[in-house]
């Protein structure tokens, strides 16, 4: 029974993401570890082998990583600087000196696209940062506090949820000007209801726990409590969704483009490339349309399967992988 | 039964409501309809604009009168078009339902029967090519893959087959002067609807083939086995009419919200539906037909949500009683 409570309350400690004691293996103080038996695995541990085990998601980490790191640092990697225009070649198709051809304006698509990436992953990371964090303490107090914080915390989802997320974009950023900041927080403003959920959903479970009335009985504050004992438990859940938030945010971000709500030139982003070149559907060259998007399609699976593989890992009823 | 029915549709009015101050205010805020008079020489001429359109009134007192006059069937004048805001969203649900309908028809056989086929084979070659057509289909931006069906089933399919007239089209529903069910409306239904069910039937064949899966695991599906009944109909009549409870339910909700979905696919494929109005009003900054439209849009949202809600009850007995 006491190894279960510790277990209920500090899993996700060895993951480094909440800090407090130095990791120990579960059990060790009982003296469990000096018995016969299979050895002990911290959570860490457990949650890296069930992770490695899927390998489509440790690729899609590597790949992510790479293309962060390919976007942001441009200026070293990109094959030619950004914007540089050589009107002589003009458009020419996927050669050997310029991978993925250039435009209309001899541009180098490859570049071009590396530099826009920058625009969309900011975008794709900032919201999803502030979406979860929003959704996440409005779950929380929702689903901990019930009654009349939960009633009005939830109605407040169910309207966020009723109105098409386009349309309240489209009215802010055409309202308030298309900055990048407007876009950002619009869209975190629209993407947390489902981590709100979510969160309130767990929290309403974990509230129960043993764990939790031990804390509230000597005499920890409803914050501490919340934040302290039932976010850590919930870190699996809101780590996917958060996830989530990134691909949606990209996605709806290049939707954003296309009606011409998005990131505004010269500022680019992979959603207002692709927007640009919507006149070359069916002409020469059709290929301007497919690198841009093919950069969305790529980083938005690769962050799904990234989710699917955290929630494969973080789930405690799976297998000991 | 009757009491959880009017319990929900009071809550829906209420959300309903509370949907359109939000979209009242909003749009008031982000839009001022006398703008296009702020380089008038005159002052008054804008103050008297003001008057007319009532905007020197509390917002309150402005927003009873409209929800009066919508709650009667009127949703006041554009100030772009000089059109009533009924009648244009009229002609443009009218395009809209037809793209709904036939989405919807599509996505929902085509989900049932790819989830059915990858849960019953399991693991299989197949189950793994849907999987990760699924995956993709969930990932790729919905105008993108617009795009590209155009270049491929529009540009690509004439330059292979060596027609001078495409099969596809991609603008409107109709040839110029055209009405009607005939080969020449499927000819541009196509490829819309196409992109309109991608995301649909990737998201919808996952759930059918994860509820599928439950429930072929089940013990009643063991004993019917066990029983001699035909393995067809275990998985016909026993499993699957069980397994759609939940995706039913799953698709109903995805249906409201199809309507946002539909602004993109509108405006690429030229169908002046409400998605084209919207597009159309926000670039024109025509605050009435944008209040009145979201209020529209919200209703859809929300007679789906209750929608799911019945079909939940209906299919499943249990939750009638709680």
């Amino acid at each position: 029974m006491s190894t279960d409570s510790r277990e209920g309350a500090q899993p996700l400690e060895g993951l480094g993401l909440v800090g407090g004691s130095p990791s120990m293996p579960i059990g060790a103080e009982l003296g469990i570890g000096a018995l016969d038996g299979p050895k002990p695995r911290s959570q860490w541990q457990l949650f890296r082998s069930r992770f490695l085990k899927h390998r489509l998601a440790v690729f899609s980490l590597v790949l992510l990583i790479l293309l962060i790191f390919a976007c942001f640092a441009a200026n070293l990697v990109a094959p030619f600087p950004a914007n540089q225009q050589d009107l002589a070649v003009g458009a020419v198709g996927p050669n050997a000196h310029h991978w993925l051809g250039t435009d209309e304006l001899g541009r180098d698509m490859l570049s071009e696209i590396l530099y826009a990436g920058r625009t969309s992953l900011r975008i794709g990371l900032t919201v999803a940062f502030l979406s979860t964090l929003l959704g996440t303490v409005v779950g929380a107090i929702s689903g901990y506090f019930g009654k009349w914080a939960d009633q009005g915390l939830m109605r407040l989802t169910d309207l966020f949820l009723v109105i098409p997320q386009l349309v309240v974009l489209a009215i802010a950023i055409q309202g308030f000007g298309s900055t990048q900041v407007v876009i950002a927080l619009s869209l975190a403003a629209l993407f947390w209801m489902g981590e709100a959920r979510v969160v309130r959903g767990q929290v309403l479970a974990l509230r129960e726990r043993e764990f939790v009335e031990a804390a509230r009985s000597i005499g920890a504050s409803p914050m501490r409590v919340v934040f302290r004992h039932i976010i850590p438990n919930c870190l699996g859940p809101i780590l996917v969704g958060a996830t989530l938030g990134v691909a949606g945010a990209i996605l709806t971000e290049s939707a954003l483009s296309y009606l011409g709500f998005g990131v505004q030139l010269p500022a680019t982003s992979w959603g207002n490339l692709l927007s640009s070149a919507r006149g070359y559907v069916g002409t020469p060259q059709a290929y301007l349309i497919y690198f841009p998007g093919l950069m969305i399609l790529i980083t938005v699976l690769a962050v799904n399967f990234l989710g699917d593989g955290l929630r494969d890992a973080l789930d405690p009823y799976g297998s000991n992988g | 039964m009757i009491q959880f029915l009017s319990r929900r549709i009071i809550y829906s009015i209420v959300v309903l409501l509370l949907a359109s101050i939000v979209a009242f205010v909003g749009t008031r805020i982000a839009f001022d309809p006398t703008a296009r008079l702020a380089q008038v020489r005159d002052k008054q001429v804008r103050e008297r604009e003001r008057e007319r359109l009532g905007l020197d009134k509390p917002v309150a007192v402005q927003y009873a009168k409209w929800v009066g006059n919508f709650a009667r069937g009127d949703m006041g004048t554009s100030e772009v078009t000089r059109q009533p805001v009924s009648t244009m969203l009229a002609s443009g649900l009218g395009y809209t339902m037809q793209l709904m309908l036939w989405a919807v028809i599509l996505s929902i056989i085509a989900a049932i029967a790819i989830g059915v086929y990858s849960a019953v084979r399991q693991y299989s070659a197949g189950d793994y090519i849907f999987t990760t057509i699924s995956f993709i289909g969930i990932s790729i931006p919905p105008f993108w893959f617009a795009f590209i069906a155009i270049q491929f089933f529009v540009f690509q399919l004439m330059a292979w087959l060596n027609l001078s007239q495409p099969i596809f089209y991609f603008v409107g529903l109709h040839s110029t002067g055209g009405s009607g069910f005939n080969i020449d409306y499927l000819q541009h239904l196509f490829l819309p609807v196409l992109v309109l069910t991608v995301q649909n039937i990737a998201g919808w064949s996952r759930y059918q083939r994860a509820s599928m899966l439950d429930t072929l695991n089940s013990d009643y599906i063991r004993t019917a086995r066990a029983k001699g009944v035909p393995r067809r109909q275990v998985i016909m009549r026993h499993a699957l009419r069980n397994a759609l409870i939940p995706v039913v339910t799953v698709m109903a909700l995805d249906i409201g919200l199809l309507f946002g979905g539909l602004v993109i696919t509108e405006q690429i494929f030229s169908i002046p539906g409400m998605g084209r109005i919207f597009v159309q009003a926000i670039t024109n900054g025509d605050a009435a037909v944008l209040t009145s439209w979201t209020v529209v849009a919200a209703f859809f949202v929300l007679l789906f949500n209750l929608i799911a809600d019945l079909a939940y009850g209906w299919l499943d007995p249990r939750v009638r009683v709680a």
